[in-house]
């Protein structure tokens, strides 16, 4: 390094060592940049494709609506990769969770509160045993949790014809939870004055009689954002965010440096399975009953949506607001194929070479940035 | 040399006859050894010798069976490598040291982030522990362009000096380094071997454990001979020479005259 020779105050204060990381380079650092091209190379395609109404307010609703759902599973999902493991009992868990809600409400008759509060506190306790189970057997998780994805939607099926003596659909879930401040929390949309004021200058598409055509924002999708938010600042600012990459990294390393691996993959366990009881809550009381196929493949697009976000599968890499976009691409070809004259059965075939692409993709800039060889 | 401490202070590091079975295996049969403050003592032995095994007692990964083991005068018994860690013993594995994913930052500071704010809001400040890695690699003559590159991007001997770097940095009294040196180049070498001594004259104490003899002739102040999880004995520099070191790591004549034959090449 030649010594720089005329140094200012300023200069000697800035990091002269350092050469500048040009902003390319900087940005393929970042492992949401593959999610990102997606989407814009997505939204390129329906502009071409699909109709205009794709792109109204109601359209990106109708979109972000179960792109909402999807991603608060993926984002915890991204998490747990990134700590190194998988759970493939996240869509069954959604499917017990939303049984144990529905049977707290109706067939024991608790209070609302009550009732989430169990349910989170039975989410949290199941994802600790599958974590615990993973590290203690040493076995891979994928094979602990497949386990569980058939134990819990046998458990699911079996408690459903408990509860209801003999059907598949536990009813009567919207009329119990009541209509207080908490129920807004979980269902309906949000933000109902802003969008009824909206429409009332004339900024958005109303009915005639005055009431907009999009009432507000669905809940889900509050939702959605806080967790992305909370999820990447946890990631990228704190400590346990540090331990997450760490534990996923490698292992051994880690723990010898002192992170306390166990403990971090126990808690993500515990949080990937609180992610699922939030859809279930979320989705059981909006449609105010609750089903055996709830959550249903729910861990496939989870995981789908969290790789195509940048994860790697072998864990330390990967980032939450990539699972973020990656749901909303999941929900965008989904959705988006019924805008366009494409048939929607095209939709699986679409996604499988998108998650091969982005596969493809993510690896390639990875071992460009981090000099793997 | 002359900076080795006065007998007054105990040793940092004092072990004797520590035994270590693995059920029917005996790892280690009664090992004695003591490393002082600003010191360099190689821990010299082929494979199977029991290197490993010792170092992962003094880290605090296993637990002996049997002996003594006194940090600064107290003995101690270690149930993770967290309380070798907290007792101020470093150990830096060869491959086990870095997370080649992560940023040289968050590699540095790992499981020892520097947290500001109140709970919830407890944060770490990167900004801080960039400035602080890139003083730290500075000192030892490594310039990193970024110290938010991936560690995969840096050399076998950076890492292993990044590792080295952040072990002093939190305050190692003893530095363990577990062959540093085996899987580097020739200029990586003594790009580590240049910094163990650095560290030494720091006055940190040092074990380095390799099966090269020169690369412990370079730097050590005294060797440790280890075989068949036996020590063999404890020799200072001006007691030995390399080519006795190697005959006797290598445990007979055979290597001699086998040397003999290649040319004094081993």
């Amino acid at each position: 390094m030649a010594p720089i020779e005329h140094k200012t105050a300023d200069a000697s204060k800035a990091d002269e060592r350092i050469k500048q990381v040009g902003f390319l380079t900087h940005m393929m650092r970042r492992p949401e940049l593959g999610a990102i091209a997606g989407l814009i190379l997505i939204v390129a395609f329906f502009f071409l494709t699909a109709d205009r109404s794709m792109f109204s307010l109601s359209g990106a609703m109708t979109i972000l609506a179960p792109a909402s759902q999807l991603g608060i599973l993926a984002i915890a999902a991204a998490l747990l990769m990134i700590g190194g493991e998988f759970d493939l009992s996240i869509g069954s868990m959604v499917a017990f969770t939303g049984l144990i809600f529905g049977v707290a409400l109706t067939n024991f008759g608790q209070p609302l509160w009550i009732s989430i509060i169990v349910t989170m506190l039975l989410a949290a306790v199941m994802g600790a045993i599958n974590g615990q189970l993973v590290i203690r057997t040493r076995l891979p998780s994928f094979i602990v949790t497949l386990a569980f994805l058939f134990i819990l939607r046998g458990l699911t099926l079996v408690g459903l014809k408990w509860a209801t003596g003999g059907s598949t659909q536990l009813r009567g879930i919207g009329e119990v939870a009541g209509n207080g401040v908490l129920k807004h929390l979980f269902s309906g949309v949000a933000f109902q004055d802003f969008f009824s004021w909206l429409a009332a200058n004339g900024l958005i598409e109303k009915f005639d009689n005055g009431v907009p055509k999009v009432t507000g924002v669905p809940v889900s999708v509050v939702w959605f954002i806080a967790v992305a938010l909370l999820a990447t600042w946890v990631l990228l600012r704190t400590r346990i965010g540090n331990w997450i990459f760490a534990a996923g990294g490698d292992a051994n390393a880690a723990r010898n440096s002192g992170v306390p691996v166990d403990r971090v993959k126990t808690g993500l366990f515990a949080l990937t399975a609180c992610a699922a009881a939030l859809v279930a809550i979320i989705t059981v009381l909006d449609a105010g009953s609750t089903d055996a196929r709830r959550g249903f493949q729910k861990e496939f697009e989870a995981i789908i949506a969290a790789v195509i976000g940048g994860c790697l599968l072998t864990g330390g890499y990967g980032s939450a607001i990539g699972a973020f976009f990656g749901a909303i691409i999941f929900g965008l070809v989904s959705i988006g194929l019924t805008y366009t004259k494409f048939d929607s059965d095209w939709f699986q075939v679409f996604l499988g070479s998108m998650l091969l692409l982005a596969v493809l993709f993510n690896n390639f800039i990875r071992r460009k940035v981090t000099g793997e060889r | 040399m002359t900076d080795i401490k006065a007998e007054a202070a105990p040793p940092v590091i004092e072990v004797k006859n520590i035994v270590k079975h693995y059920g029917s295996v005996i790892a280690l049969s009664g090992v004695s050894m003591t490393v002082s403050q600003g010191e360099v003592l190689c821990l010299l032995g082929d494979n199977g010798a029991g290197k490993s095994t010792l170092i992962k007692t003094l880290s605090g990964v296993v637990r002996p069976s049997g002996g003594e083991f006194l940090v600064e005068g107290k003995p101690v018994a270690f149930t993770s490598p967290r309380d070798a860690l907290d007792a101020g013993i470093a150990t830096v594995y060869q491959d086990l040291a870095m997370i080649p994913l992560m940023s040289i930052t968050r590699n540095f500071f790992m499981g020892r982030e520097p947290v500001k704010g109140i709970p919830p809001f407890r944060r770490v400040d990167f900004k801080h522990c960039s400035e602080v890695t890139r003083e730290e690699m500075h000192k030892i003559g490594i310039d990193i362009r970024d110290p938010n590159q991936a560690v995969g991007t840096l050399s076998g001997g950076e890492r292993q000096c990044v590792a080295i770097a952040r072990a002093v940095y939190f305050g190692a009294k003893v530095l363990i380094l577990d062959e540093p040196t085996s899987a580097l180049g020739v200029a990586q070498t003594s790009m580590v071997l240049k910094y163990i001594h650095q560290v030494q004259q720091k006055g940190l104490g040092v074990i380095f454990i390799t099966h090269n003899v020169r690369h412990a002739f370079a730097v050590g102040n005294r060797f440790t001979v280890l075989n068949r999880g036996k020590t063999l004995g404890t020799f200072a520099k001006s007691e030995i020479s390399l080519e006795e070191l190697q005959n006797l790591m290598a445990g007979g004549k055979e290597l001699q005259a086998l040397s003999h034959e290649l040319g004094g090449t081993i």
